[in-house]
């Protein structure tokens, strides 16, 4: 008998603000322990959180987004449980009143099908500190520096029905929460986590007890943690046992997921709505105001760029892939006087990418400026340099020897297309070559090929491929 | 409704508030006490009324977005029970 997979997320999105959620001290990452932990953040008596506006703007975009409801009247509580990073002995969050109601997000599989998966909520909250193990014999050690970041807790129905669909949606929503400028997606410092609530059950039956799987950093294992699971509950019931509701965490060197905590209490974090902080307002101007400023999504940008560009669904998926790297490519395009859309594009997927890959940068980190990269593509489109000339000068502009321009002049490489100069090249490779010509005009055509090799070898290949060919079929006749 | 001996015990790890032995009947009596009040306030019909978030009429203010704390954790660590390399000290907590 076969087996269903249910699969729903939870996603906390770490926002990119300045200042905590309920305080003025920094949430810069990697800072000295506790010297970005103030009093709020601590839990000092006395202290009285107020809200950071910048959260609730990011969040209503997020909503927009996603299609959702805006909760137009949004209310803080108090989750209350004990662990020495969450000094207050709760975690302000939203429990009834989410500031981000029922939205969707349409996700791609690899073979072309889309599935749309339900987003239950998005809620507002702050993030705890962080424990650190051995700085003392028989103690734990607690920097609170990450204590009362803002947090967006995106929460997903359980609509996806395999690892694939659940990592699927995850990078959509990494990509969109980028896209939209409210988090910087870094999963290794931990601004984008993902939990995986993880089910079986026979088809047409309740479902199954979940297991959650937290705090995966990548992935790739994510994807491999799911699928162990999956298969741990199967064979688990299959032997006569019951999945118990609890934490697991994933073992990525033994590939394994082991117990961490039953949640059997879960139901006792006696949620109740905060004292210290009243409701928040949502007026529909303040929506509006937000929907003025949403960028262009991912979806609609890549639609685009196939109509609008004429480009082919793969270019436009790798130029999509981030906004940085499809604003660097419409600057390209857009400095570029004559246009060939075509080329820019090959040369931000190929050259540009692959500089990007091999040295470990981001698009934003780039030596190669849009402007930098748009004159050397000039200099191709007005035959002042080949195609091949063109790397060594991308890779020269890489390593911070200057413009396409001043390198060309440096190293002297621009293209031969005086015409006296090519003749005499072709004529000095047709005499060296006696044999080869009367091959050529005895039929042997693709001699042809051969001589263009010799002459543009002569030349340090600057000669104009174009003018050699031309002037050799004349001179051949 | 009443609490027995198994509720108070349960409740006071919860709560992480130590009830003395001679002192569970007691409590068990005041809590039932509490929640038979809680039964009686469920006779009400509540179906259209928003949850109080708030005992105060009034909005949200919000701050910017901007950075107005120092560092004090120096000031800060010094009225802590203990403290490490800038780390407040807690009893060893086991995964």
């Amino acid at each position: 008998m076969s087996w269903e997979v249910v699969i729903g997320l939870e996603i906390h999105a770490q926002l990119t603000t300045k200042s905590k959620i309920f305080s003025g001290a920094s949430t810069a990452y990697g800072a000295a322990p506790n010297s970005q932990a103030c009093p709020i953040d601590i839990g000092m008596p006395g202290m009285l959180p107020v809200l950071n506006q910048a959260v609730i703007g990011k969040s209503i975009l997020l909503g927009l987004a996603l299609d959702a409801e805006i909760g137009k009247r949004s209310v803080f509580d108090r989750k209350n449980y004990f662990y020495p990073d969450l000094p207050k002995g709760y975690q302000t969050t939203q429990f009834e009143f989410p500031i981000v109601g029922q939205g969707k997000l349409e996700i791609e599989l690899e073979d072309g099908t889309k599935k749309v998966i339900g987003v239950t909520r998005a809620h507002l909250e702050e993030d705890a500190g962080k424990s650190v193990h051995g700085l003392e014999q028989g103690q734990t050690g607690v920097d609170l520096n990450r204590a009362g970041t803002p947090l967006l807790e995106i929460v997903s129905d359980p609509d996806m029905s395999s690892a694939k669909e659940a990592v699927a949606y995850a990078k959509k929503m990494h990509e969109l929460v980028q896209y939209l400028g409210i988090c910087d997606g870094n999963m290794q410092e931990g601004s984008f986590r993902v939990d995986s609530n993880v089910s079986v059950r026979r088809p047409g039956e309740p479902l199954g007890t979940r297991a959650e799987l937290k705090n995966i950093n990548s992935f790739r294992f994510i994807e491999k943690a799911i699928e162990i699971e999956i298969e741990r509950q199967i064979e688990l019931i299959e032997s006569g046992g019951t999945v118990v509701q609890e934490t697991r965490l994933y073992d990525a060197e033994n590939d394994t997921t082991r117990s961490m905590r039953t949640k059997e209490d879960a139901n006792d974090y006696r949620y109740f709505p905060c004292p210290d902080l009243l409701p928040v307002i949502i007026t529909d101007e303040d929506i509006e105001a937000v929907r003025t400023t949403m960028p262009e999504l991912p979806d609609a940008k890549r639609t685009r760029f196939v109509a609008e560009f004429g480009l082919s669904d793969y270019d436009a998926t790798v130029l999509t892939g981030s906004r940085a790297m499809a604003e660097f490519f419409e600057s390209v395009v857009g400095l570029t006087k004559e246009k060939d859309v075509k080329l820019c594009a090959n040369w931000m997927t190929s050259g540009f990418s692959a500089a990007l890959n091999r040295d470990g940068l981001s698009v934003t980190e780039s030596p190669v400026s849009a402007e930098m990269l748009a004159g050397m593509i000039e200099r191709i489109l007005d035959n002042s340099i080949s195609g091949k000339i063109a790397k060594q000068v991308f890779e020269a502009m890489w390593q911070g020897e200057g413009t396409a321009d001043q390198i060309i002049e440096s190293r002297g490489l621009k293209q031969i297309t005086d015409t006296g100069v090519i003749e005499a090249l072709v004529d000095e490779v047709l005499a060296n070559n006696l044999e080869q010509v009367e091959a050529y005009k005895a039929g042997q055509t693709k001699m042809l090929g051969y001589f263009v090799g010799q002459i543009m070898k002569a030349s340090g290949g600057q000669a104009n491929p174009g003018q050699v060919n031309k002037m050799l079929v004349a001179k051949l006749k | 409704m009443s609490l027995g001996k198994t509720e108070v015990e349960y409740i006071s790890r919860l709560t992480q508030i130590e009830v003395r032995e001679d002192a569970v009947d007691g409590v068990a009596e005041k809590l039932s006490n509490i929640i038979d009040l809680f039964a009686q306030m469920e006779a009400v019909d509540t179906q259209n009324v928003l949850p109080m978030a708030h005992p105060l009429d009034a909005v949200q203010r919000l701050r910017p977005d901007v950075v107005t704390e120092v560092d004090q954790h120096e000031k800060l660590q010094a009225i802590a029970p203990a403290a490490a390399e800038a780390h407040y000290l807690v009893p060893q907590v086991i995964e």
